[in-house]
């Protein structure tokens, strides 16, 4: 680890800058030294030598500098689209900060980041890398049904690389059935067991494309992995995320979808979720039209119309929701995929369960939820996050996939504000760490990967800091009552709005946002408070009365 | 009419009929509503169908007055009530409690029995140095006659928010009386050796004016005045803009880029931005830079109460509870002389004269409320019920189109005034944010105008989405939970009158275990909420 810190120092050009000039939105200006370690910018103002900025280098996308004189000043524009600028005098130093800030920023190794460095101030209560074990969610799914079992077929991840060492599948199929599936799916992505549906029954199930090409090829394993999931005379669906065109263009490159003819028990239905370039130049135009500073609405409602982004978000949860209701209102199973499977799968697969699963609405239960359904399932993080919307180089593999899941889970969230554990807050939280984080969990593209950087070992959990008291307590919706209902979110472009919480959090106040979350935290801490006096002076009359006859007789 | 279900509507509520053509099941009508809510009735016989079309085509055509709603019952029932029900809203203690009259603002008799300017209040204040002479030379000068009064004065700095119509100056005209009587506004501010006269109406409109012998102020003439453009529309573009707005809420299952794009194309949320600038234009220069300001457009009686209005929410916390809105409507709309009756037809009358303008007062308002979610004593729902009974006709207080028209119709004596009965009804448009002491809630408001900070007020335009399962709404909640901790409060001091200790038992009256329900009252917070979810 020594040589890495050397490598580090090689980085900083200069350590320490004093009278340096810090504004950001909304603050007051700082005055104070600036310093450079292996992974923080630091501010401290010279009076009380507090902090005044600590920023994760990973956290930066880019940085602009220009000159006024020999007055340097660089913009750094971060990850969670904050920007922030620096006045820094003297052109020496300015180039040499900017320059260690844009490779401090932009580190390649893994093993560099700084979740590998970071040892934690708290007492840890709870090992979140134990939390969420497939083995202890397989044993819920267990005590509802006995028609699917936990196979180790992948457990050295030689079958499918981005799948974990665990997967449910059903009872009846074995693993060499598995291994043949694996061969005709995208990835060695073959169906596995995403959701079941205790109400009635019904499952969801979620692949990689099936390998059809451009003569139709079959596999009979496959056909009766997916019929094994299906009730005798019943139907399901597949859903696929992909427009009918896209998945047809799919075949000439080997790909394809499943044809009617050899799926007789299966409707196709066809949904168009954006893939991930588009996605990121929707994220890059969105936060443009954010900070457009003509002040004209003509302009706003064009660029945010242009930028395609509540399109997207529409269009996810659209889709979220017919895949929900084929399986409550139905009654029918649905297998979901688009081309990976590790994108669009993804957020249609884990919007239908918050939909349909209230435990999915409950901090833990969204914990769960995201490692079960992203982490584990593959979603390839660390390629699809290491840039944001500020990033001037082209995009390779980034893309806003999770950020737009979380949106979607915004929406319904502020559709029904009393049904989620957790609040905005937390989403916001998640986010952020998704893009540049002192923890491990976001690391790595796959279970696969986690295992081999040996992330349990060497980082800390997430979900470790989160889940202690204090966070929690910040992370509680207030306004939460636990109900077993599904819900179902409207999809009307006048019901969903622009996540003010993320993308505008930057360019207004929210002090008076955050005076009425007070008061309503008040407002329903008083109430109980009340509720715990009235109900002890209650008991304290009853055993009154009990110890003394005399009150009966009044 | 007895086979035909209909929810209550008022004929003065209708807006449209129409009469799509009869299917074989039977013929409908489709209804909508001057509230935006659209019925569709359907009727069995087609002849049915056509004499209740024909009905209510005439019905809610009301030629005159006297077909009214609040005009078609007995005024003398409940006659107490109806006189108290006037007395309610007392413009003159609202100008007491700004500080007015004072030693640089005085009432003025000039428009006793109006007979200076018939749209104006009779009584009104004006700067101490405005002798009569001044205050009917300026009001010769003024479009209507509207001379400069004061709307709102503002005890912290001095300076003061006044009113009035455009200046009949075309290209070269002045009048002296009105240099003297902006001079004597001027005054009237300690503070400032300036004023700012804010033309609400863009500057190409203002110019244009001029051509026909009104225009603006020409600063040539008026020593101390900065002339300020702010650029609000005029009522025929809003007119055609909230045509497309409504539409734009009743497109059945729009794509985002249908949406956006209607947004858009409307216009509508430019203009209430446009409203609301032109409020915190005004509001700045009172309150931060202490300059006062005379506001007006043309005939200073729908973008000037705009403007006004607004400035004086932003400016005073008053105006942001239940009653002191009702103070504010009052006194800039309904005293001043907004033309309620031809703004939202309450007769058959020239469509052109129709024009939402208080719709997007209460929207600016609305919008605010959204920013500032504790600043505001009253709720949604409170807006949305004072903008229905500006249409509805059912009380007196929007009749007619000023003091003088609804004096001479003897509207006291005749109808009841609406604010008791939205007063009565309080607990429901109170909003459990609410709180005084907070910094937000004091002082004046300082808004972000950007042009994201503006959404569609879905509560008004889009009564199709509401229709499906309501939401859970956090502020209906909130209330719930508040009226509950009230009950516990009660319950609470009602057990704390008994003394702690042994002593106490004899002196507990028997009758307070039968007060204390036994199940206990916890459990009613997710009774009152309801299940919004379906399942």
């Amino acid at each position: 680890m020594s040589t890495e810190i050397m490598e580090f120092a090689e980085l900083i050009k200069t350590p320490r800058v004093d009278g340096v000039v810090l504004h950001r939105p909304f603050m007051p200006t700082v005055e104070g030294t600036l310093c450079l370690t292996g992974h923080h910018l630091i501010l401290s103002s010279r009076q009380d030598n507090t902090e005044e900025l600590w920023l994760l280098h990973s956290n930066i996308d880019s940085i602009e500098k220009r000159f006024v004189g020999s007055l340097g000043h660089i913009t750094v524009k971060c990850k969670d689209l904050r920007m922030i600028q620096l006045e820094i005098t003297g052109m020496e130093e300015c180039l040499n900060i900017a320059s260690s800030i844009e490779a401090l920023s932009t580190l390649d190794s893994v093993s560099l980041m700084y979740p590998f460095f970071y040892r934690p101030m708290f007492e840890v209560i709870e090992d979140g890398w134990n939390s969420f074990l497939p083995q202890n969610a397989f044993k819920d799914l267990e005590s509802m049904t006995d028609e699917w079992r936990l196979s180790e077929v992948n457990k050295d991840f030689s079958l499918c690389p981005s799948y974990p060492p665990l997967v449910a599948v059903p009872k009846d199929v074995d693993d060499e059935t598995l291994k043949k599936v694996a061969t005709f799916r995208h990835g060695g992505r073959f169906p596995v067991l995403s959701y079941y549906h205790k109400k009635n029954g019904m499952v969801m199930m979620r692949a990689g494309q099936p390998l059809t090409g451009t003569n139709g090829r079959r596999c009979k394993e496959d056909e009766k992995l997916i019929n094994a999931t299906l009730r005798p005379g019943k139907r399901g669906y597949i859903i696929d995320t992909r427009a009918i065109n896209v998945a047809q263009q799919a075949k000439a490159r080997g790909g394809g979808f499943e044809l009617e003819a050899n799926y007789p028990q299966w409707r196709r239905i066809h949904k168009a979720i954006e893939r991930y370039n588009v996605l990121q130049e929707s994220l890059i135009k969105l936060v443009e039209a954010c900070n457009d500073q003509s002040h004209s609405m003509d302009r706003w409602l064009s660029k945010l119309e242009a930028s395609n982004w509540q399109t997207n978000v529409k269009e996810i949860l659209t889709t979220a929701c017919l895949a929900a209701q084929c399986i409550d209102r139905e009654g029918a199973s649905v297998l979901v995929h688009g081309t990976e499977g590790t994108d669009s799968t993804l957020q249609v697969t884990s919007l239908a369960q918050i939909i349909l699963d209230p435990g999915c609405r409950t901090i833990k239960g969204f914990q769960s939820l995201v490692e079960r359904e992203w982490l584990q399932a593959g979603h390839p993080f660390q390629q699809r996050c290491a840039q944001s919307a500020f990033s001037n180089s082209k995009p390779r593999y980034e893309a806003p996939v999770f950020l737009l899941f979380l949106d979607c889970v915004w929406q319904i969230l502020r559709q029904f504000p009393c049904s989620f554990e957790f609040n905005e807050s937390f989403l916001v939280l998640l986010f952020e760490h998704a893009y540049a984080s002192q923890f491990g969990t976001f690391l790595g593209n796959s279970a696969a990967e986690r295992a081999r950087l040996c992330l349990p070992e060497k980082t800390v959990s997430l979900w470790s800091w989160v889940n202690r008291p204090q966070e929690l307590e910040r992370l509680t919706n207030p306004l939460y009552e636990p109900n077993s209902l599904v819900i179902w979110p409207s999809v009307a472009p006048q019901s969903l709005l622009l996540w003010e919480g993320v993308f505008l959090r930057w360019n207004r106040s929210s002090k008076c946002l955050d005076e009425a979350y007070e008061e309503m935290v008040h407002i329903i801490e008083y109430n109980k408070e009340l509720q715990t006096k009235v109900n002890s002076l209650r008991r304290q009359l009853a055993q009154l009365e009990t110890e003394d006859p005399l009150l009966h007789t009044p | 009419m007895e086979h035909i279900r209909t929810p209550k509507v008022l004929h003065s509520m209708v807006s449209s009929v129409e009469r799509p053509p009869t299917t074989p099941s039977g013929g409908q009508l489709i209804l909508r509503c001057k509230d935006f809510r659209i019925f569709q009735i359907f009727i069995p016989q087609e002849r049915d169908g056509l004499d209740v079309h024909a009905s209510l085509a005439r019905l809610s055509r009301p030629e005159k007055y006297s077909e009214l709603y609040c005009l078609s019952f007995n005024p003398n029932v409940n006659k107490e009530e109806r006189e108290e029900s006037w007395n309610f809203i007392d413009l003159m203690a609202d100008y007491k409690r700004m500080g007015v009259p004072n030693n640089l603002w005085v009432a003025t008799a000039a428009n006793g029995e109006y007979r200076v300017c018939d749209t104006y209040p009779s009584e009104l204040f004006v700067p101490k140095s405005a002798t009569p002479t001044i205050i009917v030379g300026s009001s010769r000068f003024r479009s209507r006659g509207r001379f400069p009064a004061l709307s709102y004065f503002h005890q912290d700095t001095l300076a003061a928010v006044c009113r009035c119509s455009q200046p009949l100056s075309g290209f070269s005209g002045r009048c002296q009386e009105d240099e003297m009587m902006l001079q004597a506004l001027m005054k009237s501010n300690p503070g400032s050796d300036y004023i700012y006269v804010v033309d609400t109406r863009p500057k190409l409109n203002a110019m244009a004016n001029r051509a026909a012998g009104k225009g603006y102020e020409n600063e040539d003439h008026y020593t101390n005045i900065k002339l300020q453009f702010i650029g609000i529309e005029n009522i025929h573009v809003m007119r055609s803009s909230q045509q497309k707005i409504i539409d734009v809420g009743e497109m059945r299952s729009p794509s985002m880029t249908d949406f956006l794009w209607g947004l858009e194309n409307s216009g509508w949320l430019k203009h209430i931005k446009a409203i609301l600038d032109a409020g915190v234009f005004v509001a700045r220069a009172v309150a931060d830079e202490g300059v006062s300001v005379l506001v007006h457009c043309s005939d200073g009686w729908d973008r000037t109460a705009q403007a006004c209005s607004v400035a004086s929410i932003l400016l005073d916390p008053y105006y942001r509870t239940i009653r002191g809105l009702m103070v504010l409507i009052e006194r800039d709309w309904v005293s001043f002389g907004h033309k309620f009756s031809h703004r939202y037809a309450h007769l058959d009358r020239d469509p052109k004269e129709v024009s939402p303008v208080i719709d997007q007062f209460l929207e600016c308002v609305w919008q605010l409320s959204e920013q500032f979610p504790c600043a505001f004593e009253f709720n949604e729902r409170f807006l949305i019920a004072i903008h229905t009974h500006v249409y509805s006709c059912q009380y007196g207080t929007f009749l007619g189109n000023s003091q003088k028209e609804r004096r001479d119709m003897r509207l006291h004596e005749r109808t009841h005034s609406v604010w008791p009965q939205l007063w009565k009804d309080r607990g429901e448009y109170t909003n459990p944010l609410y709180k005084a002491e907070l910094s937000q809630s004091q002082g004046v408001l300082r808004p972000n105008t950007s042009p994201y900070c503006f959404k569609m007020w879905k509560g008004l335009y889009n009564h199709a989405e509401k229709s499906t399962p309501p939401r859970q709404s956090p502020a209906d909640f909130l209330s719930a939970v508040r009226e509950e901790s009230q009950q516990l409060e009660e319950e609470l001091t009602n057990h704390q009158e008994v003394p702690p200790g042994g002593t106490a038992h004899h002196h507990h009256p028997g009758s307070r275990q039968e007060d204390r329900s036994p199940d206990g009252e916890a459990d009613h917070l997710g009774e009152d909420r309801g299940s919004p979810e379906e399942d």
